[in-house]
């Protein structure tokens, strides 16, 4: 068997010669302190890159072809260099979609944005109304957000993505976010809860319930074409966990980890300022080297759902304690919630960048062959950190 | 978004005009064969298969799909199959005809 005659799943488990979902976090520093915060975000790393050393990356990843970065943080906006470093992206063919809470957003920044080629817009928002957003995400910040999105809007920037994540308190308001992005012309984007960073502290009481993850199925089998969703994948049987294979995480001291909901030592595989640079992090780190030779499903491999769940997220097991082979923690067949009960203790996220003044958010953690020309086409990777899910091939009865 | 190739009608497909990759196009060499990426649509492409990887990247040097097909070592029989790869991506304006604007 050829290399080229394996399905697009086992290529991508081997891993590709370079990334195509790349986030980089360009900074700690934030102006909110958000409850689920995945990097434990707040105050500003002062070992963080410098406009040089971000520069050097960039140069570094169009020699690699890496396409496109996502870039979030923190707040990636508020690093005073940081409308510099879009334009040197995507001067040097690495175009850029990045994540804002909106504060930066004023109607000037929005008009150049909207001119701008190879720029995409991402702005968060975890409740349809003030109240539901401003209990995980700040007071305020929904007033903010949804400024941004006037702004974006007015200037005439079309299709710019508004990010949810789905918790307890808003999988009611599916409704009310499909309709605030129609009014700005923009695609809703629904991801996941991870237990990762402060969202540890917190996912036992914001991670939807099963009934809402089902609730939440039916409605994307209803409105699937116009939302962007991390918890189908885009083709059948490419649900799988792409950390390190095809995806991973630059955050804002060059540290690379597997992947953007695993910042934690143990996923750690280098630094951009080791000798060879990002390069050689991602071609040869032991880590990501060991991620990509066959992995052992374990209990998941006798389950009808494996060949498209592929046992889900690997962080979300890693912070719930579970073990990397077994379920992931909402499995849809229940083996998850059975799993969690005889879990071992969860390992704490870290580092953490948390305002010193940030609500305390951080104890409860758990005590326990001759066919047609192989081609796929896709408008985005078929495989991304956010892919990974235990909702992927499940058909209610 | 879809293994569209055996879908397409290869017939479609004319192989005797000349093509080339659309402007915008970047091609990455991976061990399956290659990634497109389109900075226009921002629509990826897996090839999987080094042959049609070559045979993409050398379109704009040949007078002719059909030729490029054939100094990438494209056997005859497989003609029609490859045909319909490149009507995939001729209709996601990856390849473009070099003789109409």
């Amino acid at each position: 068997m050829t290399a080229g005659s394996l399905p697009l799943t086992d290529q991508f488990e081997r891993g590709l010669a370079a990334p195509i979902c790349l986030t980089w976090e360009l900074t700690y520093a934030c102006n909110l302190s958000c409850a689920h915060c995945l990097s434990s975000s707040g105050r500003r790393d002062p070992r963080e890159l410098t406009t040089a050393e971000c520069q050097a990356v960039i140069a570094e990843l169009q020699r690699m072809q890496v396409f496109y970065v996502n870039i979030g943080g923190g707040e990636p906006t508020v690093r005073p260099d940081f409308w510099a470093l879009v334009d040197y992206a995507t001067g040097h063919d690495v175009g850029v979609k990045f994540s804002t809470n909106g504060v930066k957003i004023t109607p000037g920044i929005a008009r150049r944005l909207a001119g701008r080629d190879y720029v995409d817009v991402q702005v968060s928002l975890d409740g349809a109304t003030p109240e539901v957003n401003d209990a995980v995400r700040g007071r305020g910040s929904y007033e903010v957000a949804l400024r941004a999105m006037r702004n974006l809007a007015d200037a005439g920037f079309a299709g710019f993505k508004i990010s949810v994540v789905m918790t307890r308190h808003n999988i009611g308001q599916l409704e009310e976010f499909k309709a605030i992005a129609d009014r700005f012309g923009a695609q809703l984007r629904i991801t996941r809860l991870r237990p990762a960073g402060r969202g540890a502290g917190v996912w036992d009481e914001l991670h939807p319930t099963a009934g809402q993850q089902r609730e939440l199925y039916d409605w994307l089998v209803a409105h699937g074409t116009d939302v962007l969703s991390g918890y189908g994948g885009a083709l059948p049987g490419l649900g799988m966990c792409g950390a390190g294979r095809v995806v991973c995480l630059i955050d804002p001291v060059g540290d690379v980890y597997a992947c953007p909901f695993a910042i934690h030592p143990s996923f750690l595989a280098g630094n951009v300022r080791d000798p060879g640079g990002f390069a050689e992090v991602w071609q040869h780190s032991e880590l990501f080297c060991g991620l990509r030779r066959p992995q052992a499903g374990g209990a998941c491999e006798s389950c009808a759902a494996f060949g498209s769940c592929r046992g889900g997220c690997m962080a979300a097991k890693f912070f719930t304690g579970l073990p990397l082979d077994g379920p992931d923690p909402e499995c849809v067949k229940g083996h998850g919630e059975r799993a969690l009960a005889a879990a071992a203790p969860a390992p704490r996220p870290s580092p953490d960048h948390s305002h010193r003044t940030a609500p305390h958010r951080t104890a409860p953690h758990r005590a326990a062959p001759r066919g047609p020309v192989p081609l796929t086409l896709s408008r985005r990777p078929p495989v991304s950190a956010c892919n990974a899910n235990p909702l992927a091939g499940f058909v209610p009865q | 978004m879809a293994c569209a190739a055996s879908t397409e009608p290869a017939a479609r497909f004319d192989l005797d005009a000349p093509w080339r990759l659309d402007a915008q196009v970047r091609v990455r060499p991976e061990a399956f064969g290659a990634l497109l990426y389109h900075f226009g649509t921002r629509q990826l492409s897996f090839l999987k298969s080094p042959a049609l990887a070559e045979v993409v990247r050398s379109l704009a040097a040949h007078p002719s799909a059909r030729a490029a097909c054939t100094a990438a070592g494209v056997p005859a029989v497989d003609l029609m199959r490859y045909a319909r790869a490149l009507q995939t991506l001729a209709a996601s304006q990856m390849i473009r005809r070099r003789d109409t604007a």
